[in-house]
């Protein structure tokens, strides 16, 4: 389970002076359900995302995950969490199943396991054709899979998404979207961020709408529809976002 | 500290590197040639060149002498030198290296030389100019045996001996084992190269692990995993100090085989068939120079870890790194410049402590108080750029720069 109480983050910009990233953002995202955090480019979609993966600490609140403390047990925290987005490369002079193994090694796993899980890995995402070629090798489809197989390894309980289907071609992004929903299948709790309304409407439980660093409303797109009168999901992210867009840009 | 985590990250870096071609050439190829092909290679084009000059029968002009017909008639049956006419613009021809030299007999030098004045014959020649030196040499050589000729003449005259001009010898003897004549000769650059090659060694792995991983984006996939800070940081620091150790060995073990191969050679036989000057390194001087040479790579791998990971892009890291390679060279330079000798205030100032103690391990002196300062204080130093890289590793602005 994931859950942020008053998260906030604060940058410091010499030309800006502080800037709010993230402000005061407080959800919860229950195993087995797909929490879409919907925003635009700059709204801190992935500032949210880096804080619960620990890659960045909050300036003010916390979030805890699997029980644990981003704040206090951040390595904890990792070893529950699988995070996947278009920043997270691969070595380019690693073959596909040395960056898996490394991942899986760096998670604690032991040799034995180790074999095992990457074997079951391979098989199921239909990766031993490339399992030995070098990622500066691999199509982006190719690249895709083994992103994926790094964040399943350690089998964690939380998945986050962080644009993760982004300048990706339409077969590749559906290979990420149908591995989300088996993500769900299979129990985890999973965190999506994107600006892609279709992406929302197809895969997300409870949506939250963030801009300017705030979470502006949140839940399930039927109750959404209700709330602001509106069928369609890009109607209501208008209407709630427009607001605080002229103020931002103001 | 987690050792095993740090292996995990020590070895993965460890198999990128190996298939880097980028860091294996300044590891690895650059270290084990730049020796031979400086040394051996300079040697043997300087040995040949300076022989063929020695070789050559400079040709030669006299200006004047039309009245001194002894001088001119002695100079011209020297086998040594090719006379040719005067012409007037001897200045040109030298210069255009169509005559090597020149020499100018005053006029009525003979009569002068007979009258008991001292007039003054000048010898021309380029200078910087080798086979010109060299033809300038011989002309000189002949004007001066010319000249004793007419002392002796004069002695014998007033029936004096030889020897009142020159009542004793005097000559001066080497205290000093050839092998610390060599030593001395070369102590300091062997200092400085090994300074240098443990730089350049680990310059390129470092911006690679730090800058390199920001570019590629890979370093917010390795911050998702379970794996702190800390050890990831150790992990990559201890590929960098590989390098820059692996960089260290074999530029040491190319030195000293250069050297044997140099000390053997024809190549540093003197005229008379001796060798002129010992090269050859003792396995226990190369050993100590690697030793005072550990500390010193520690620091480059930390500082260079430090600064790359400033960068967002490989590039901007070389830009960053340029300015720290002349912090390295001027001290390392420094320290081979003649009448630089090691006391207790240098001994603290980085790179250069090493390098002057590296040029004193090469002669076979060992100031073990120094030795012991220098090790220290640079071991501190690499302490504090450890902890100054773990530190920028967990600055979320320096990692996340935009």
């Amino acid at each position: 389970m994931i859950e942020t109480r008053g998260l906030t983050k604060v940058f410091q910009d010499k030309k800006r002076g502080a800037i709010r990233a993230v402000d005061n953002v407080s959800f919860v995202c229950q195993p087995g359900q797909i929490y879409g955090l919907l925003g635009a480019n700059g709204a801190g979609k992935t500032t949210t995302l880096r804080m619960l993966a620990t890659i960045l600490e909050p300036t003010d609140g916390t979030a805890v995950i699997c029980g644990h403390d981003v704040i206090d047990a951040p390595e904890k925290v990792r070893a529950n969490v699988g995070f996947l987005s278009t920043a997270t490369a691969l070595y380019p002079r690693l073959t596909s199943q040395e960056m898996v193994e490394y991942f899986g090694r760096l998670n604690g796993l032991d040799e034995t396991t180790l074999k095992k899980r990457v074997d079951e890995i391979f098989n199921r995402l239909d990766m031993n054709s490339f399992r030995d070629r070098r990622c500066d090798k691999l199509s982006t489809g190719m690249k895709q899979k083994t992103s994926i197989a790094r964040t399943l390894i350690h089998d964690p309980q939380v998945m986050i998404f962080d644009e993760p289907t982004i300048g990706l071609d339409i077969m590749t992004a559906r290979t990420i979207v149908d591995f989300i929903r088996e993500c769900r299948q299979r129990g985890k709790t999973v965190i999506f961020s994107t600006h892609v309304m279709s992406e929302v409407e197809k895969l997300c439980d409870v949506i939250g709408i963030i801009q300017s660093g705030k979470l502006l409303a949140e839940g399930s797109l039927a109750e959404l529809r209700v709330r602001y009168r509106q069928n369609d999901l890009e109607e209501i992210f208008v209407q709630v976002v427009a607001p605080y867009q002229n103020n931002s840009e103001a | 500290m987690n050792v095993s985590a740090i292996s995990v990250v020590y070895r993965k870096e460890l198999t990128e590197w190996m298939r880097d071609r980028r860091t294996l050439i300044s590891t690895v190829l650059v270290p084990l040639l730049a020796f031979p092909l400086l040394m051996v290679g300079i040697t043997a084009l300087a040995t040949v060149m300076i022989g063929k000059a020695e070789k050559e029968v400079p040709k030669v002009m006299i200006l004047g002498g039309e009245d001194s017909p002894k001088l001119v008639g002695d100079l011209k049956r020297l086998d040594t030198l090719a006379v040719v006419p005067y012409a007037g613009d001897w200045r040109d021809q030298i210069s255009n290296k169509q005559i090597r030299a020149a020499v100018e007999i005053p006029k009525g030098f003979q009569v002068a030389l007979a009258e008991g004045a001292t007039p003054t014959v000048h010898v021309y020649f380029y200078e910087g100019e080798i086979k010109s030196s060299f033809g300038a040499n011989h002309l000189q050589k002949a004007v001066e045996e010319y000249r004793n000729t007419v002392v002796k003449d004069r002695l014998a005259v007033k029936n004096l001996p030889a020897s009142v001009l020159k009542p004793f010898e005097i000559k001066q003897e080497n205290v000093a084992p050839p092998e610390k004549v060599g030593g001395a000769s070369i102590g300091g650059f062997i200092g400085y190269a090994v300074i240098l090659l443990c730089l350049t060694g680990a310059m390129y792995p470092a911006i690679d692990l730090t800058a390199g991983e920001k570019e590629r984006g890979t370093i917010e996939t390795v911050l998702s995993s379970p794996i702190s800070r800390f050890d990831l940081v150790f992990g990559k620091f201890l590929l960098v100090f590989s390098a820059s150790l692996v960089s260290a060995i074999l530029s040491v073990t190319s030195m000293g085989t250069s050297f044997a191969i140099l000390g053997h050679s024809h190549l540093m036989q003197n005229s008379s068939g001796q060798q002129s000057l010992n090269l050859q390194l003792g396995p226990i001087s190369v050993v100590a120079v690697f030793f005072m040479a550990l500390p010193l790579a520690v620091l480059f791998s930390a500082v260079l870890m430090t600064i790359s990971l400033f960068a967002k892009t490989y590039k901007e890291a070389q830009s960053y790194l340029t300015p720290l390679t002349f912090l390295v060279v001027i001290p390392a330079v420094a320290s081979v410049m003649p009448g630089v000798e090691l006391t207790p205030k240098l001994a603290l100032i980085p790179v250069l402590n090493t390098s002057l103690v590296c040029k004193e391990i090469i002669t076979g002196t060992y100031h073990w108080n120094s030795i012991i300062l220098i090790f220290t204080s640079t071991c501190i130093y690499a302490g504090a750029a450890i902890f100054l890289a773990v530190k920028m590793f967990q600055r979320e602005d320096v990692l996340f720069r935009s």
